[in-house]
């Protein structure tokens, strides 16, 4: 079984993002060991991206210090081979916008994501109907291509579903709108889990929104894990250099409220 | 592969969020697109609120003072508000209007297109949000005194260029976050299927207007249509009819700002390379790591990383021309027109005024060329008196 589909083995999985190269690189890596060591379950990790639409301001944010510390794709992949080379089991996926796939090549990109340990890839602007010109040569270079569900799909939940790919999860996103902190999760989850359920059984984690330990807890009690991505960027936007134990404690607390 | 290709170009490159929505767009549009009753109304509205058909004018001086080819101009800068921009807006408001939607947004670099979505959001009775790049908002701080008469809400955008990429970025945003009540009206043939379509077909009432005009009055096509092109909507419009003409030269004029090779430009043709942003597969400014460059041009409306998909279909088949024309060049053009023919274009529409300078005096006195005037220059007079160092009190 591959690394991403064995963590939903286990109980509930706890998926935290930061973006790749905020404030640094040599940071970033010190962050992510401070996530698993904490109990995160996959890491995903974010190459910048100068436009990133479908981002809260707080990811925006860090895409752009992560720019500005001059972050290419090339440093994420020594990033996730650093990472890999002291966490063997941690699924590592990448989220970014086609663009930087694209511009990069698809072929050298899926290469260099299995040379350098990388599970997975989430693309936000690529919705299924485009999935085609990557599918190939990601699935050539075991790297799964994770699917998103949004509030609106309705009845493309099915079709999203029975497409995914199933080495790896699907990606509910919560709420309307962009990534980032919400107070309330309005949208009513239980009935696009189960229109997920009845078309899949590949695993499914909600994001976009989640906070605190109570919202994890509940999306937990809804899906096979809960992503949390814009409260640990918060933290290194707040702390900077010294996020590290900020992000372990506010870490290992989400996992331990949906063990 | 997705729908709305042109070529390799095109596509739908979006968050799932959206991917409803366009695909209920594009059924709406295709239903009322060919409803008697939408046509109607539209048509109306064209001809009896916006002031079409805009006429064809023949540039007599112009053409003495060049010694070329005669020069018409197709006036869109006297449509009501002022450009171009108000032929897709009406059609795209009414679109809304029918779809059940209560709120239009957009985005606006000049300022142009979001007095125009401001202006059918006051006429239709829709509410209306309009994203803005703060540094736009400085520099076109008329038109959003405008939009807010009209009963717009004005976002300044800080993020990133805070030009026109990023209002477009904060628009598409806001969209994700309400799609119900709103249509996202977008201004130009970009973004994702059917947003070139739709946009395309709004403004090809250009061409079809243009074609008859200019067969009534020369009795035969013009040698070339010349246009400005940020995302492209006036060139797409200018040049749909004359598409088939093979005869017909199309030539688009991309903003190069202070030049084609120095890092201040907007010239995507020339400069840029194949990328998906923006919810389509076109020509981007960008880096080799595929980050957006930012864009630099003296006109607010062509400072715009990428170009419509259809203009990058078009460059990649040859059918049409893609020129650079400078910041210096286009305020030439601008002042040139004004003491020439006692017009006051656009700064956009300078740089295809700009265009013809180059290339009428090379041209037969029997052959005829279409210059596409989008607009007209009220906004940009502060800004050329600035360039040109004159202290003129706002």
């Amino acid at each position: 079984m591959n690394r991403i589909r064995k963590v939903f083995e286990n109980g509930k999985a706890f998926i935290g993002f930061l973006t790749g190269g905020d404030p640094n690189i040599e940071k970033s890596e010190e962050f992510i060991g401070k996530m698993i060591d904490a109990g995160c379950d996959l890491v995903e990790i974010g190459i910048p991206f100068s436009d990133p639409i479908a981002e809260g301001p707080v990811i925006q944010a860090a895409d752009l210090r992560a720019l500005s510390a001059h972050t290419t794709t090339d440093d994420i992949f020594k990033l996730a081979s650093r990472v890999r080379s002291k966490y063997a089991d941690t699924p590592l996926v990448v989220m970014t916008y086609l663009n930087p796939v694209f511009k990069y090549g698809y072929e050298r990109f899926f290469e260099n994501c299995k040379k350098n340990g990388i599970d997975g890839i989430i693309v936000p602007d690529m919705p299924f109907e485009e999935k085609g010109e990557l599918r190939e040569l990601a699935k050539e270079n075991g790297v799964a291509v994770i699917s998103m569900i949004a509030p609106t799909s309705e009845e493309r939940i099915r079709a999203i579903a029975e497409d995914a790919d199933e080495n790896g999860f699907l990606y509910v996103v919560s709420s309307m709108g962009v990534t980032g902190v919400r107070s309330e999760i309005k949208t009513d989850l239980a009935s696009i889990m189960q229109a997920v359920r009845a078309a899949t059984d590949i695993p499914a984690a909600i994001g976009f929104g989640i906070n605190t330990p109570q919202q994890a807890a509940r999306m937990a009690g809804l899906a096979d894990g809960v992503i949390v991505g814009s409260a640990i960027v918060r933290l290194a936007e707040q702390y900077g250099e010294k996020a590290g134990d900020a992000i372990f404690e506010y870490v290992k607390s989400m996992k331990d409220a949906i063990r | 592969m997705s729908k709305g290709r042109y070529g390799i170009h095109g596509g739908q490159y979006v968050p799932e969020t959206l991917m409803n929505e366009l695909i209920k767009l594009e059924k709406a549009y295709e239903f009322y697109k060919q409803d008697a009753e939408f046509n109607k109304e539209l048509q109306t509205l064209l001809n009896e609120y916006a002031g079409r058909p805009s006429l064809l004018y023949y540039a007599e001086k112009m053409t003495k003072d060049l010694g070329g080819a005669k020069i018409y101009i197709k006036r869109e800068d006297l449509n009501h508000t002022g450009s171009h921009k108000i032929n897709n807006v009406l059609g795209q408001v009414l679109l809304a209007k029918k779809m059940g939607k209560t709120r239009v947004i957009a985005e606006t670099g000049a300022g142009q297109h979001g007095v125009a979505t401001a202006t059918a959001a006051a006429l239709m009775g829709m509410e209306c949000e309009i994203f803005m790049g703060k540094e736009d908002t400085d520099r076109q701080a008329l038109n959003v005194y405008r939009m807010e008469l009209l009963g717009a809400k004005v976002h300044p955008v800080l993020t990133e260029t805070q030009t026109l990429k990023d209002a477009v970025n904060e628009t598409m945003r806001e969209w994700t976050n309400r799609v119900d009540d709103t249509l996202y009206v977008l201004g130009s043939v970009m973004g994702p299927h059917p947003f070139p379509m739709i946009v395309r077909d709004f403004q090809s009432v250009i061409s079809r207007e243009a074609k008859e005009q200019i067969l009534l009055k020369e009795g035969k096509l013009p040698g070339a249509v010349v246009a400005c092109v940020g995302g492209g909507s006036n060139a797409m419009g200018a040049f749909y009819h004359f598409i088939p003409d093979e005869g017909v030269k199309l030539i688009g004029c991309e903003a190069a700002g202070h030049g084609v090779h120095t890092d201040k430009n907007a010239a995507t043709i020339a400069n840029g390379t194949l990328g998906v942003f923006h919810g389509m597969k076109s020509y981007f400014c960008q880096n080799e790591y595929g980050q957006i460059a930012p864009v630099y041009s003296i006109s607010a409306g062509l400072d715009y990383p990428g170009i419509g998909p259809e203009h990058a279909y078009l460059h990649d088949t040859g059918r049409a021309q893609y020129v650079p024309v400078t910041d210096e060049e286009a305020v030439e053009a601008f002042e040139y027109l004004a003491r020439t023919e006692g017009i006051i274009c656009a700064i956009e529409s300078a740089h295809a005024v700009a265009q013809v300078k180059k290339m009428a005096p090379s041209m037969r006195q029997d052959e005829s060329i279409i210059i596409c005037l989008s607009g007209r220059g009220d906004k940009d007079v502060a800004a050329i008196a600035r360039y040109r160092g004159v202290d003129i009190h706002e």
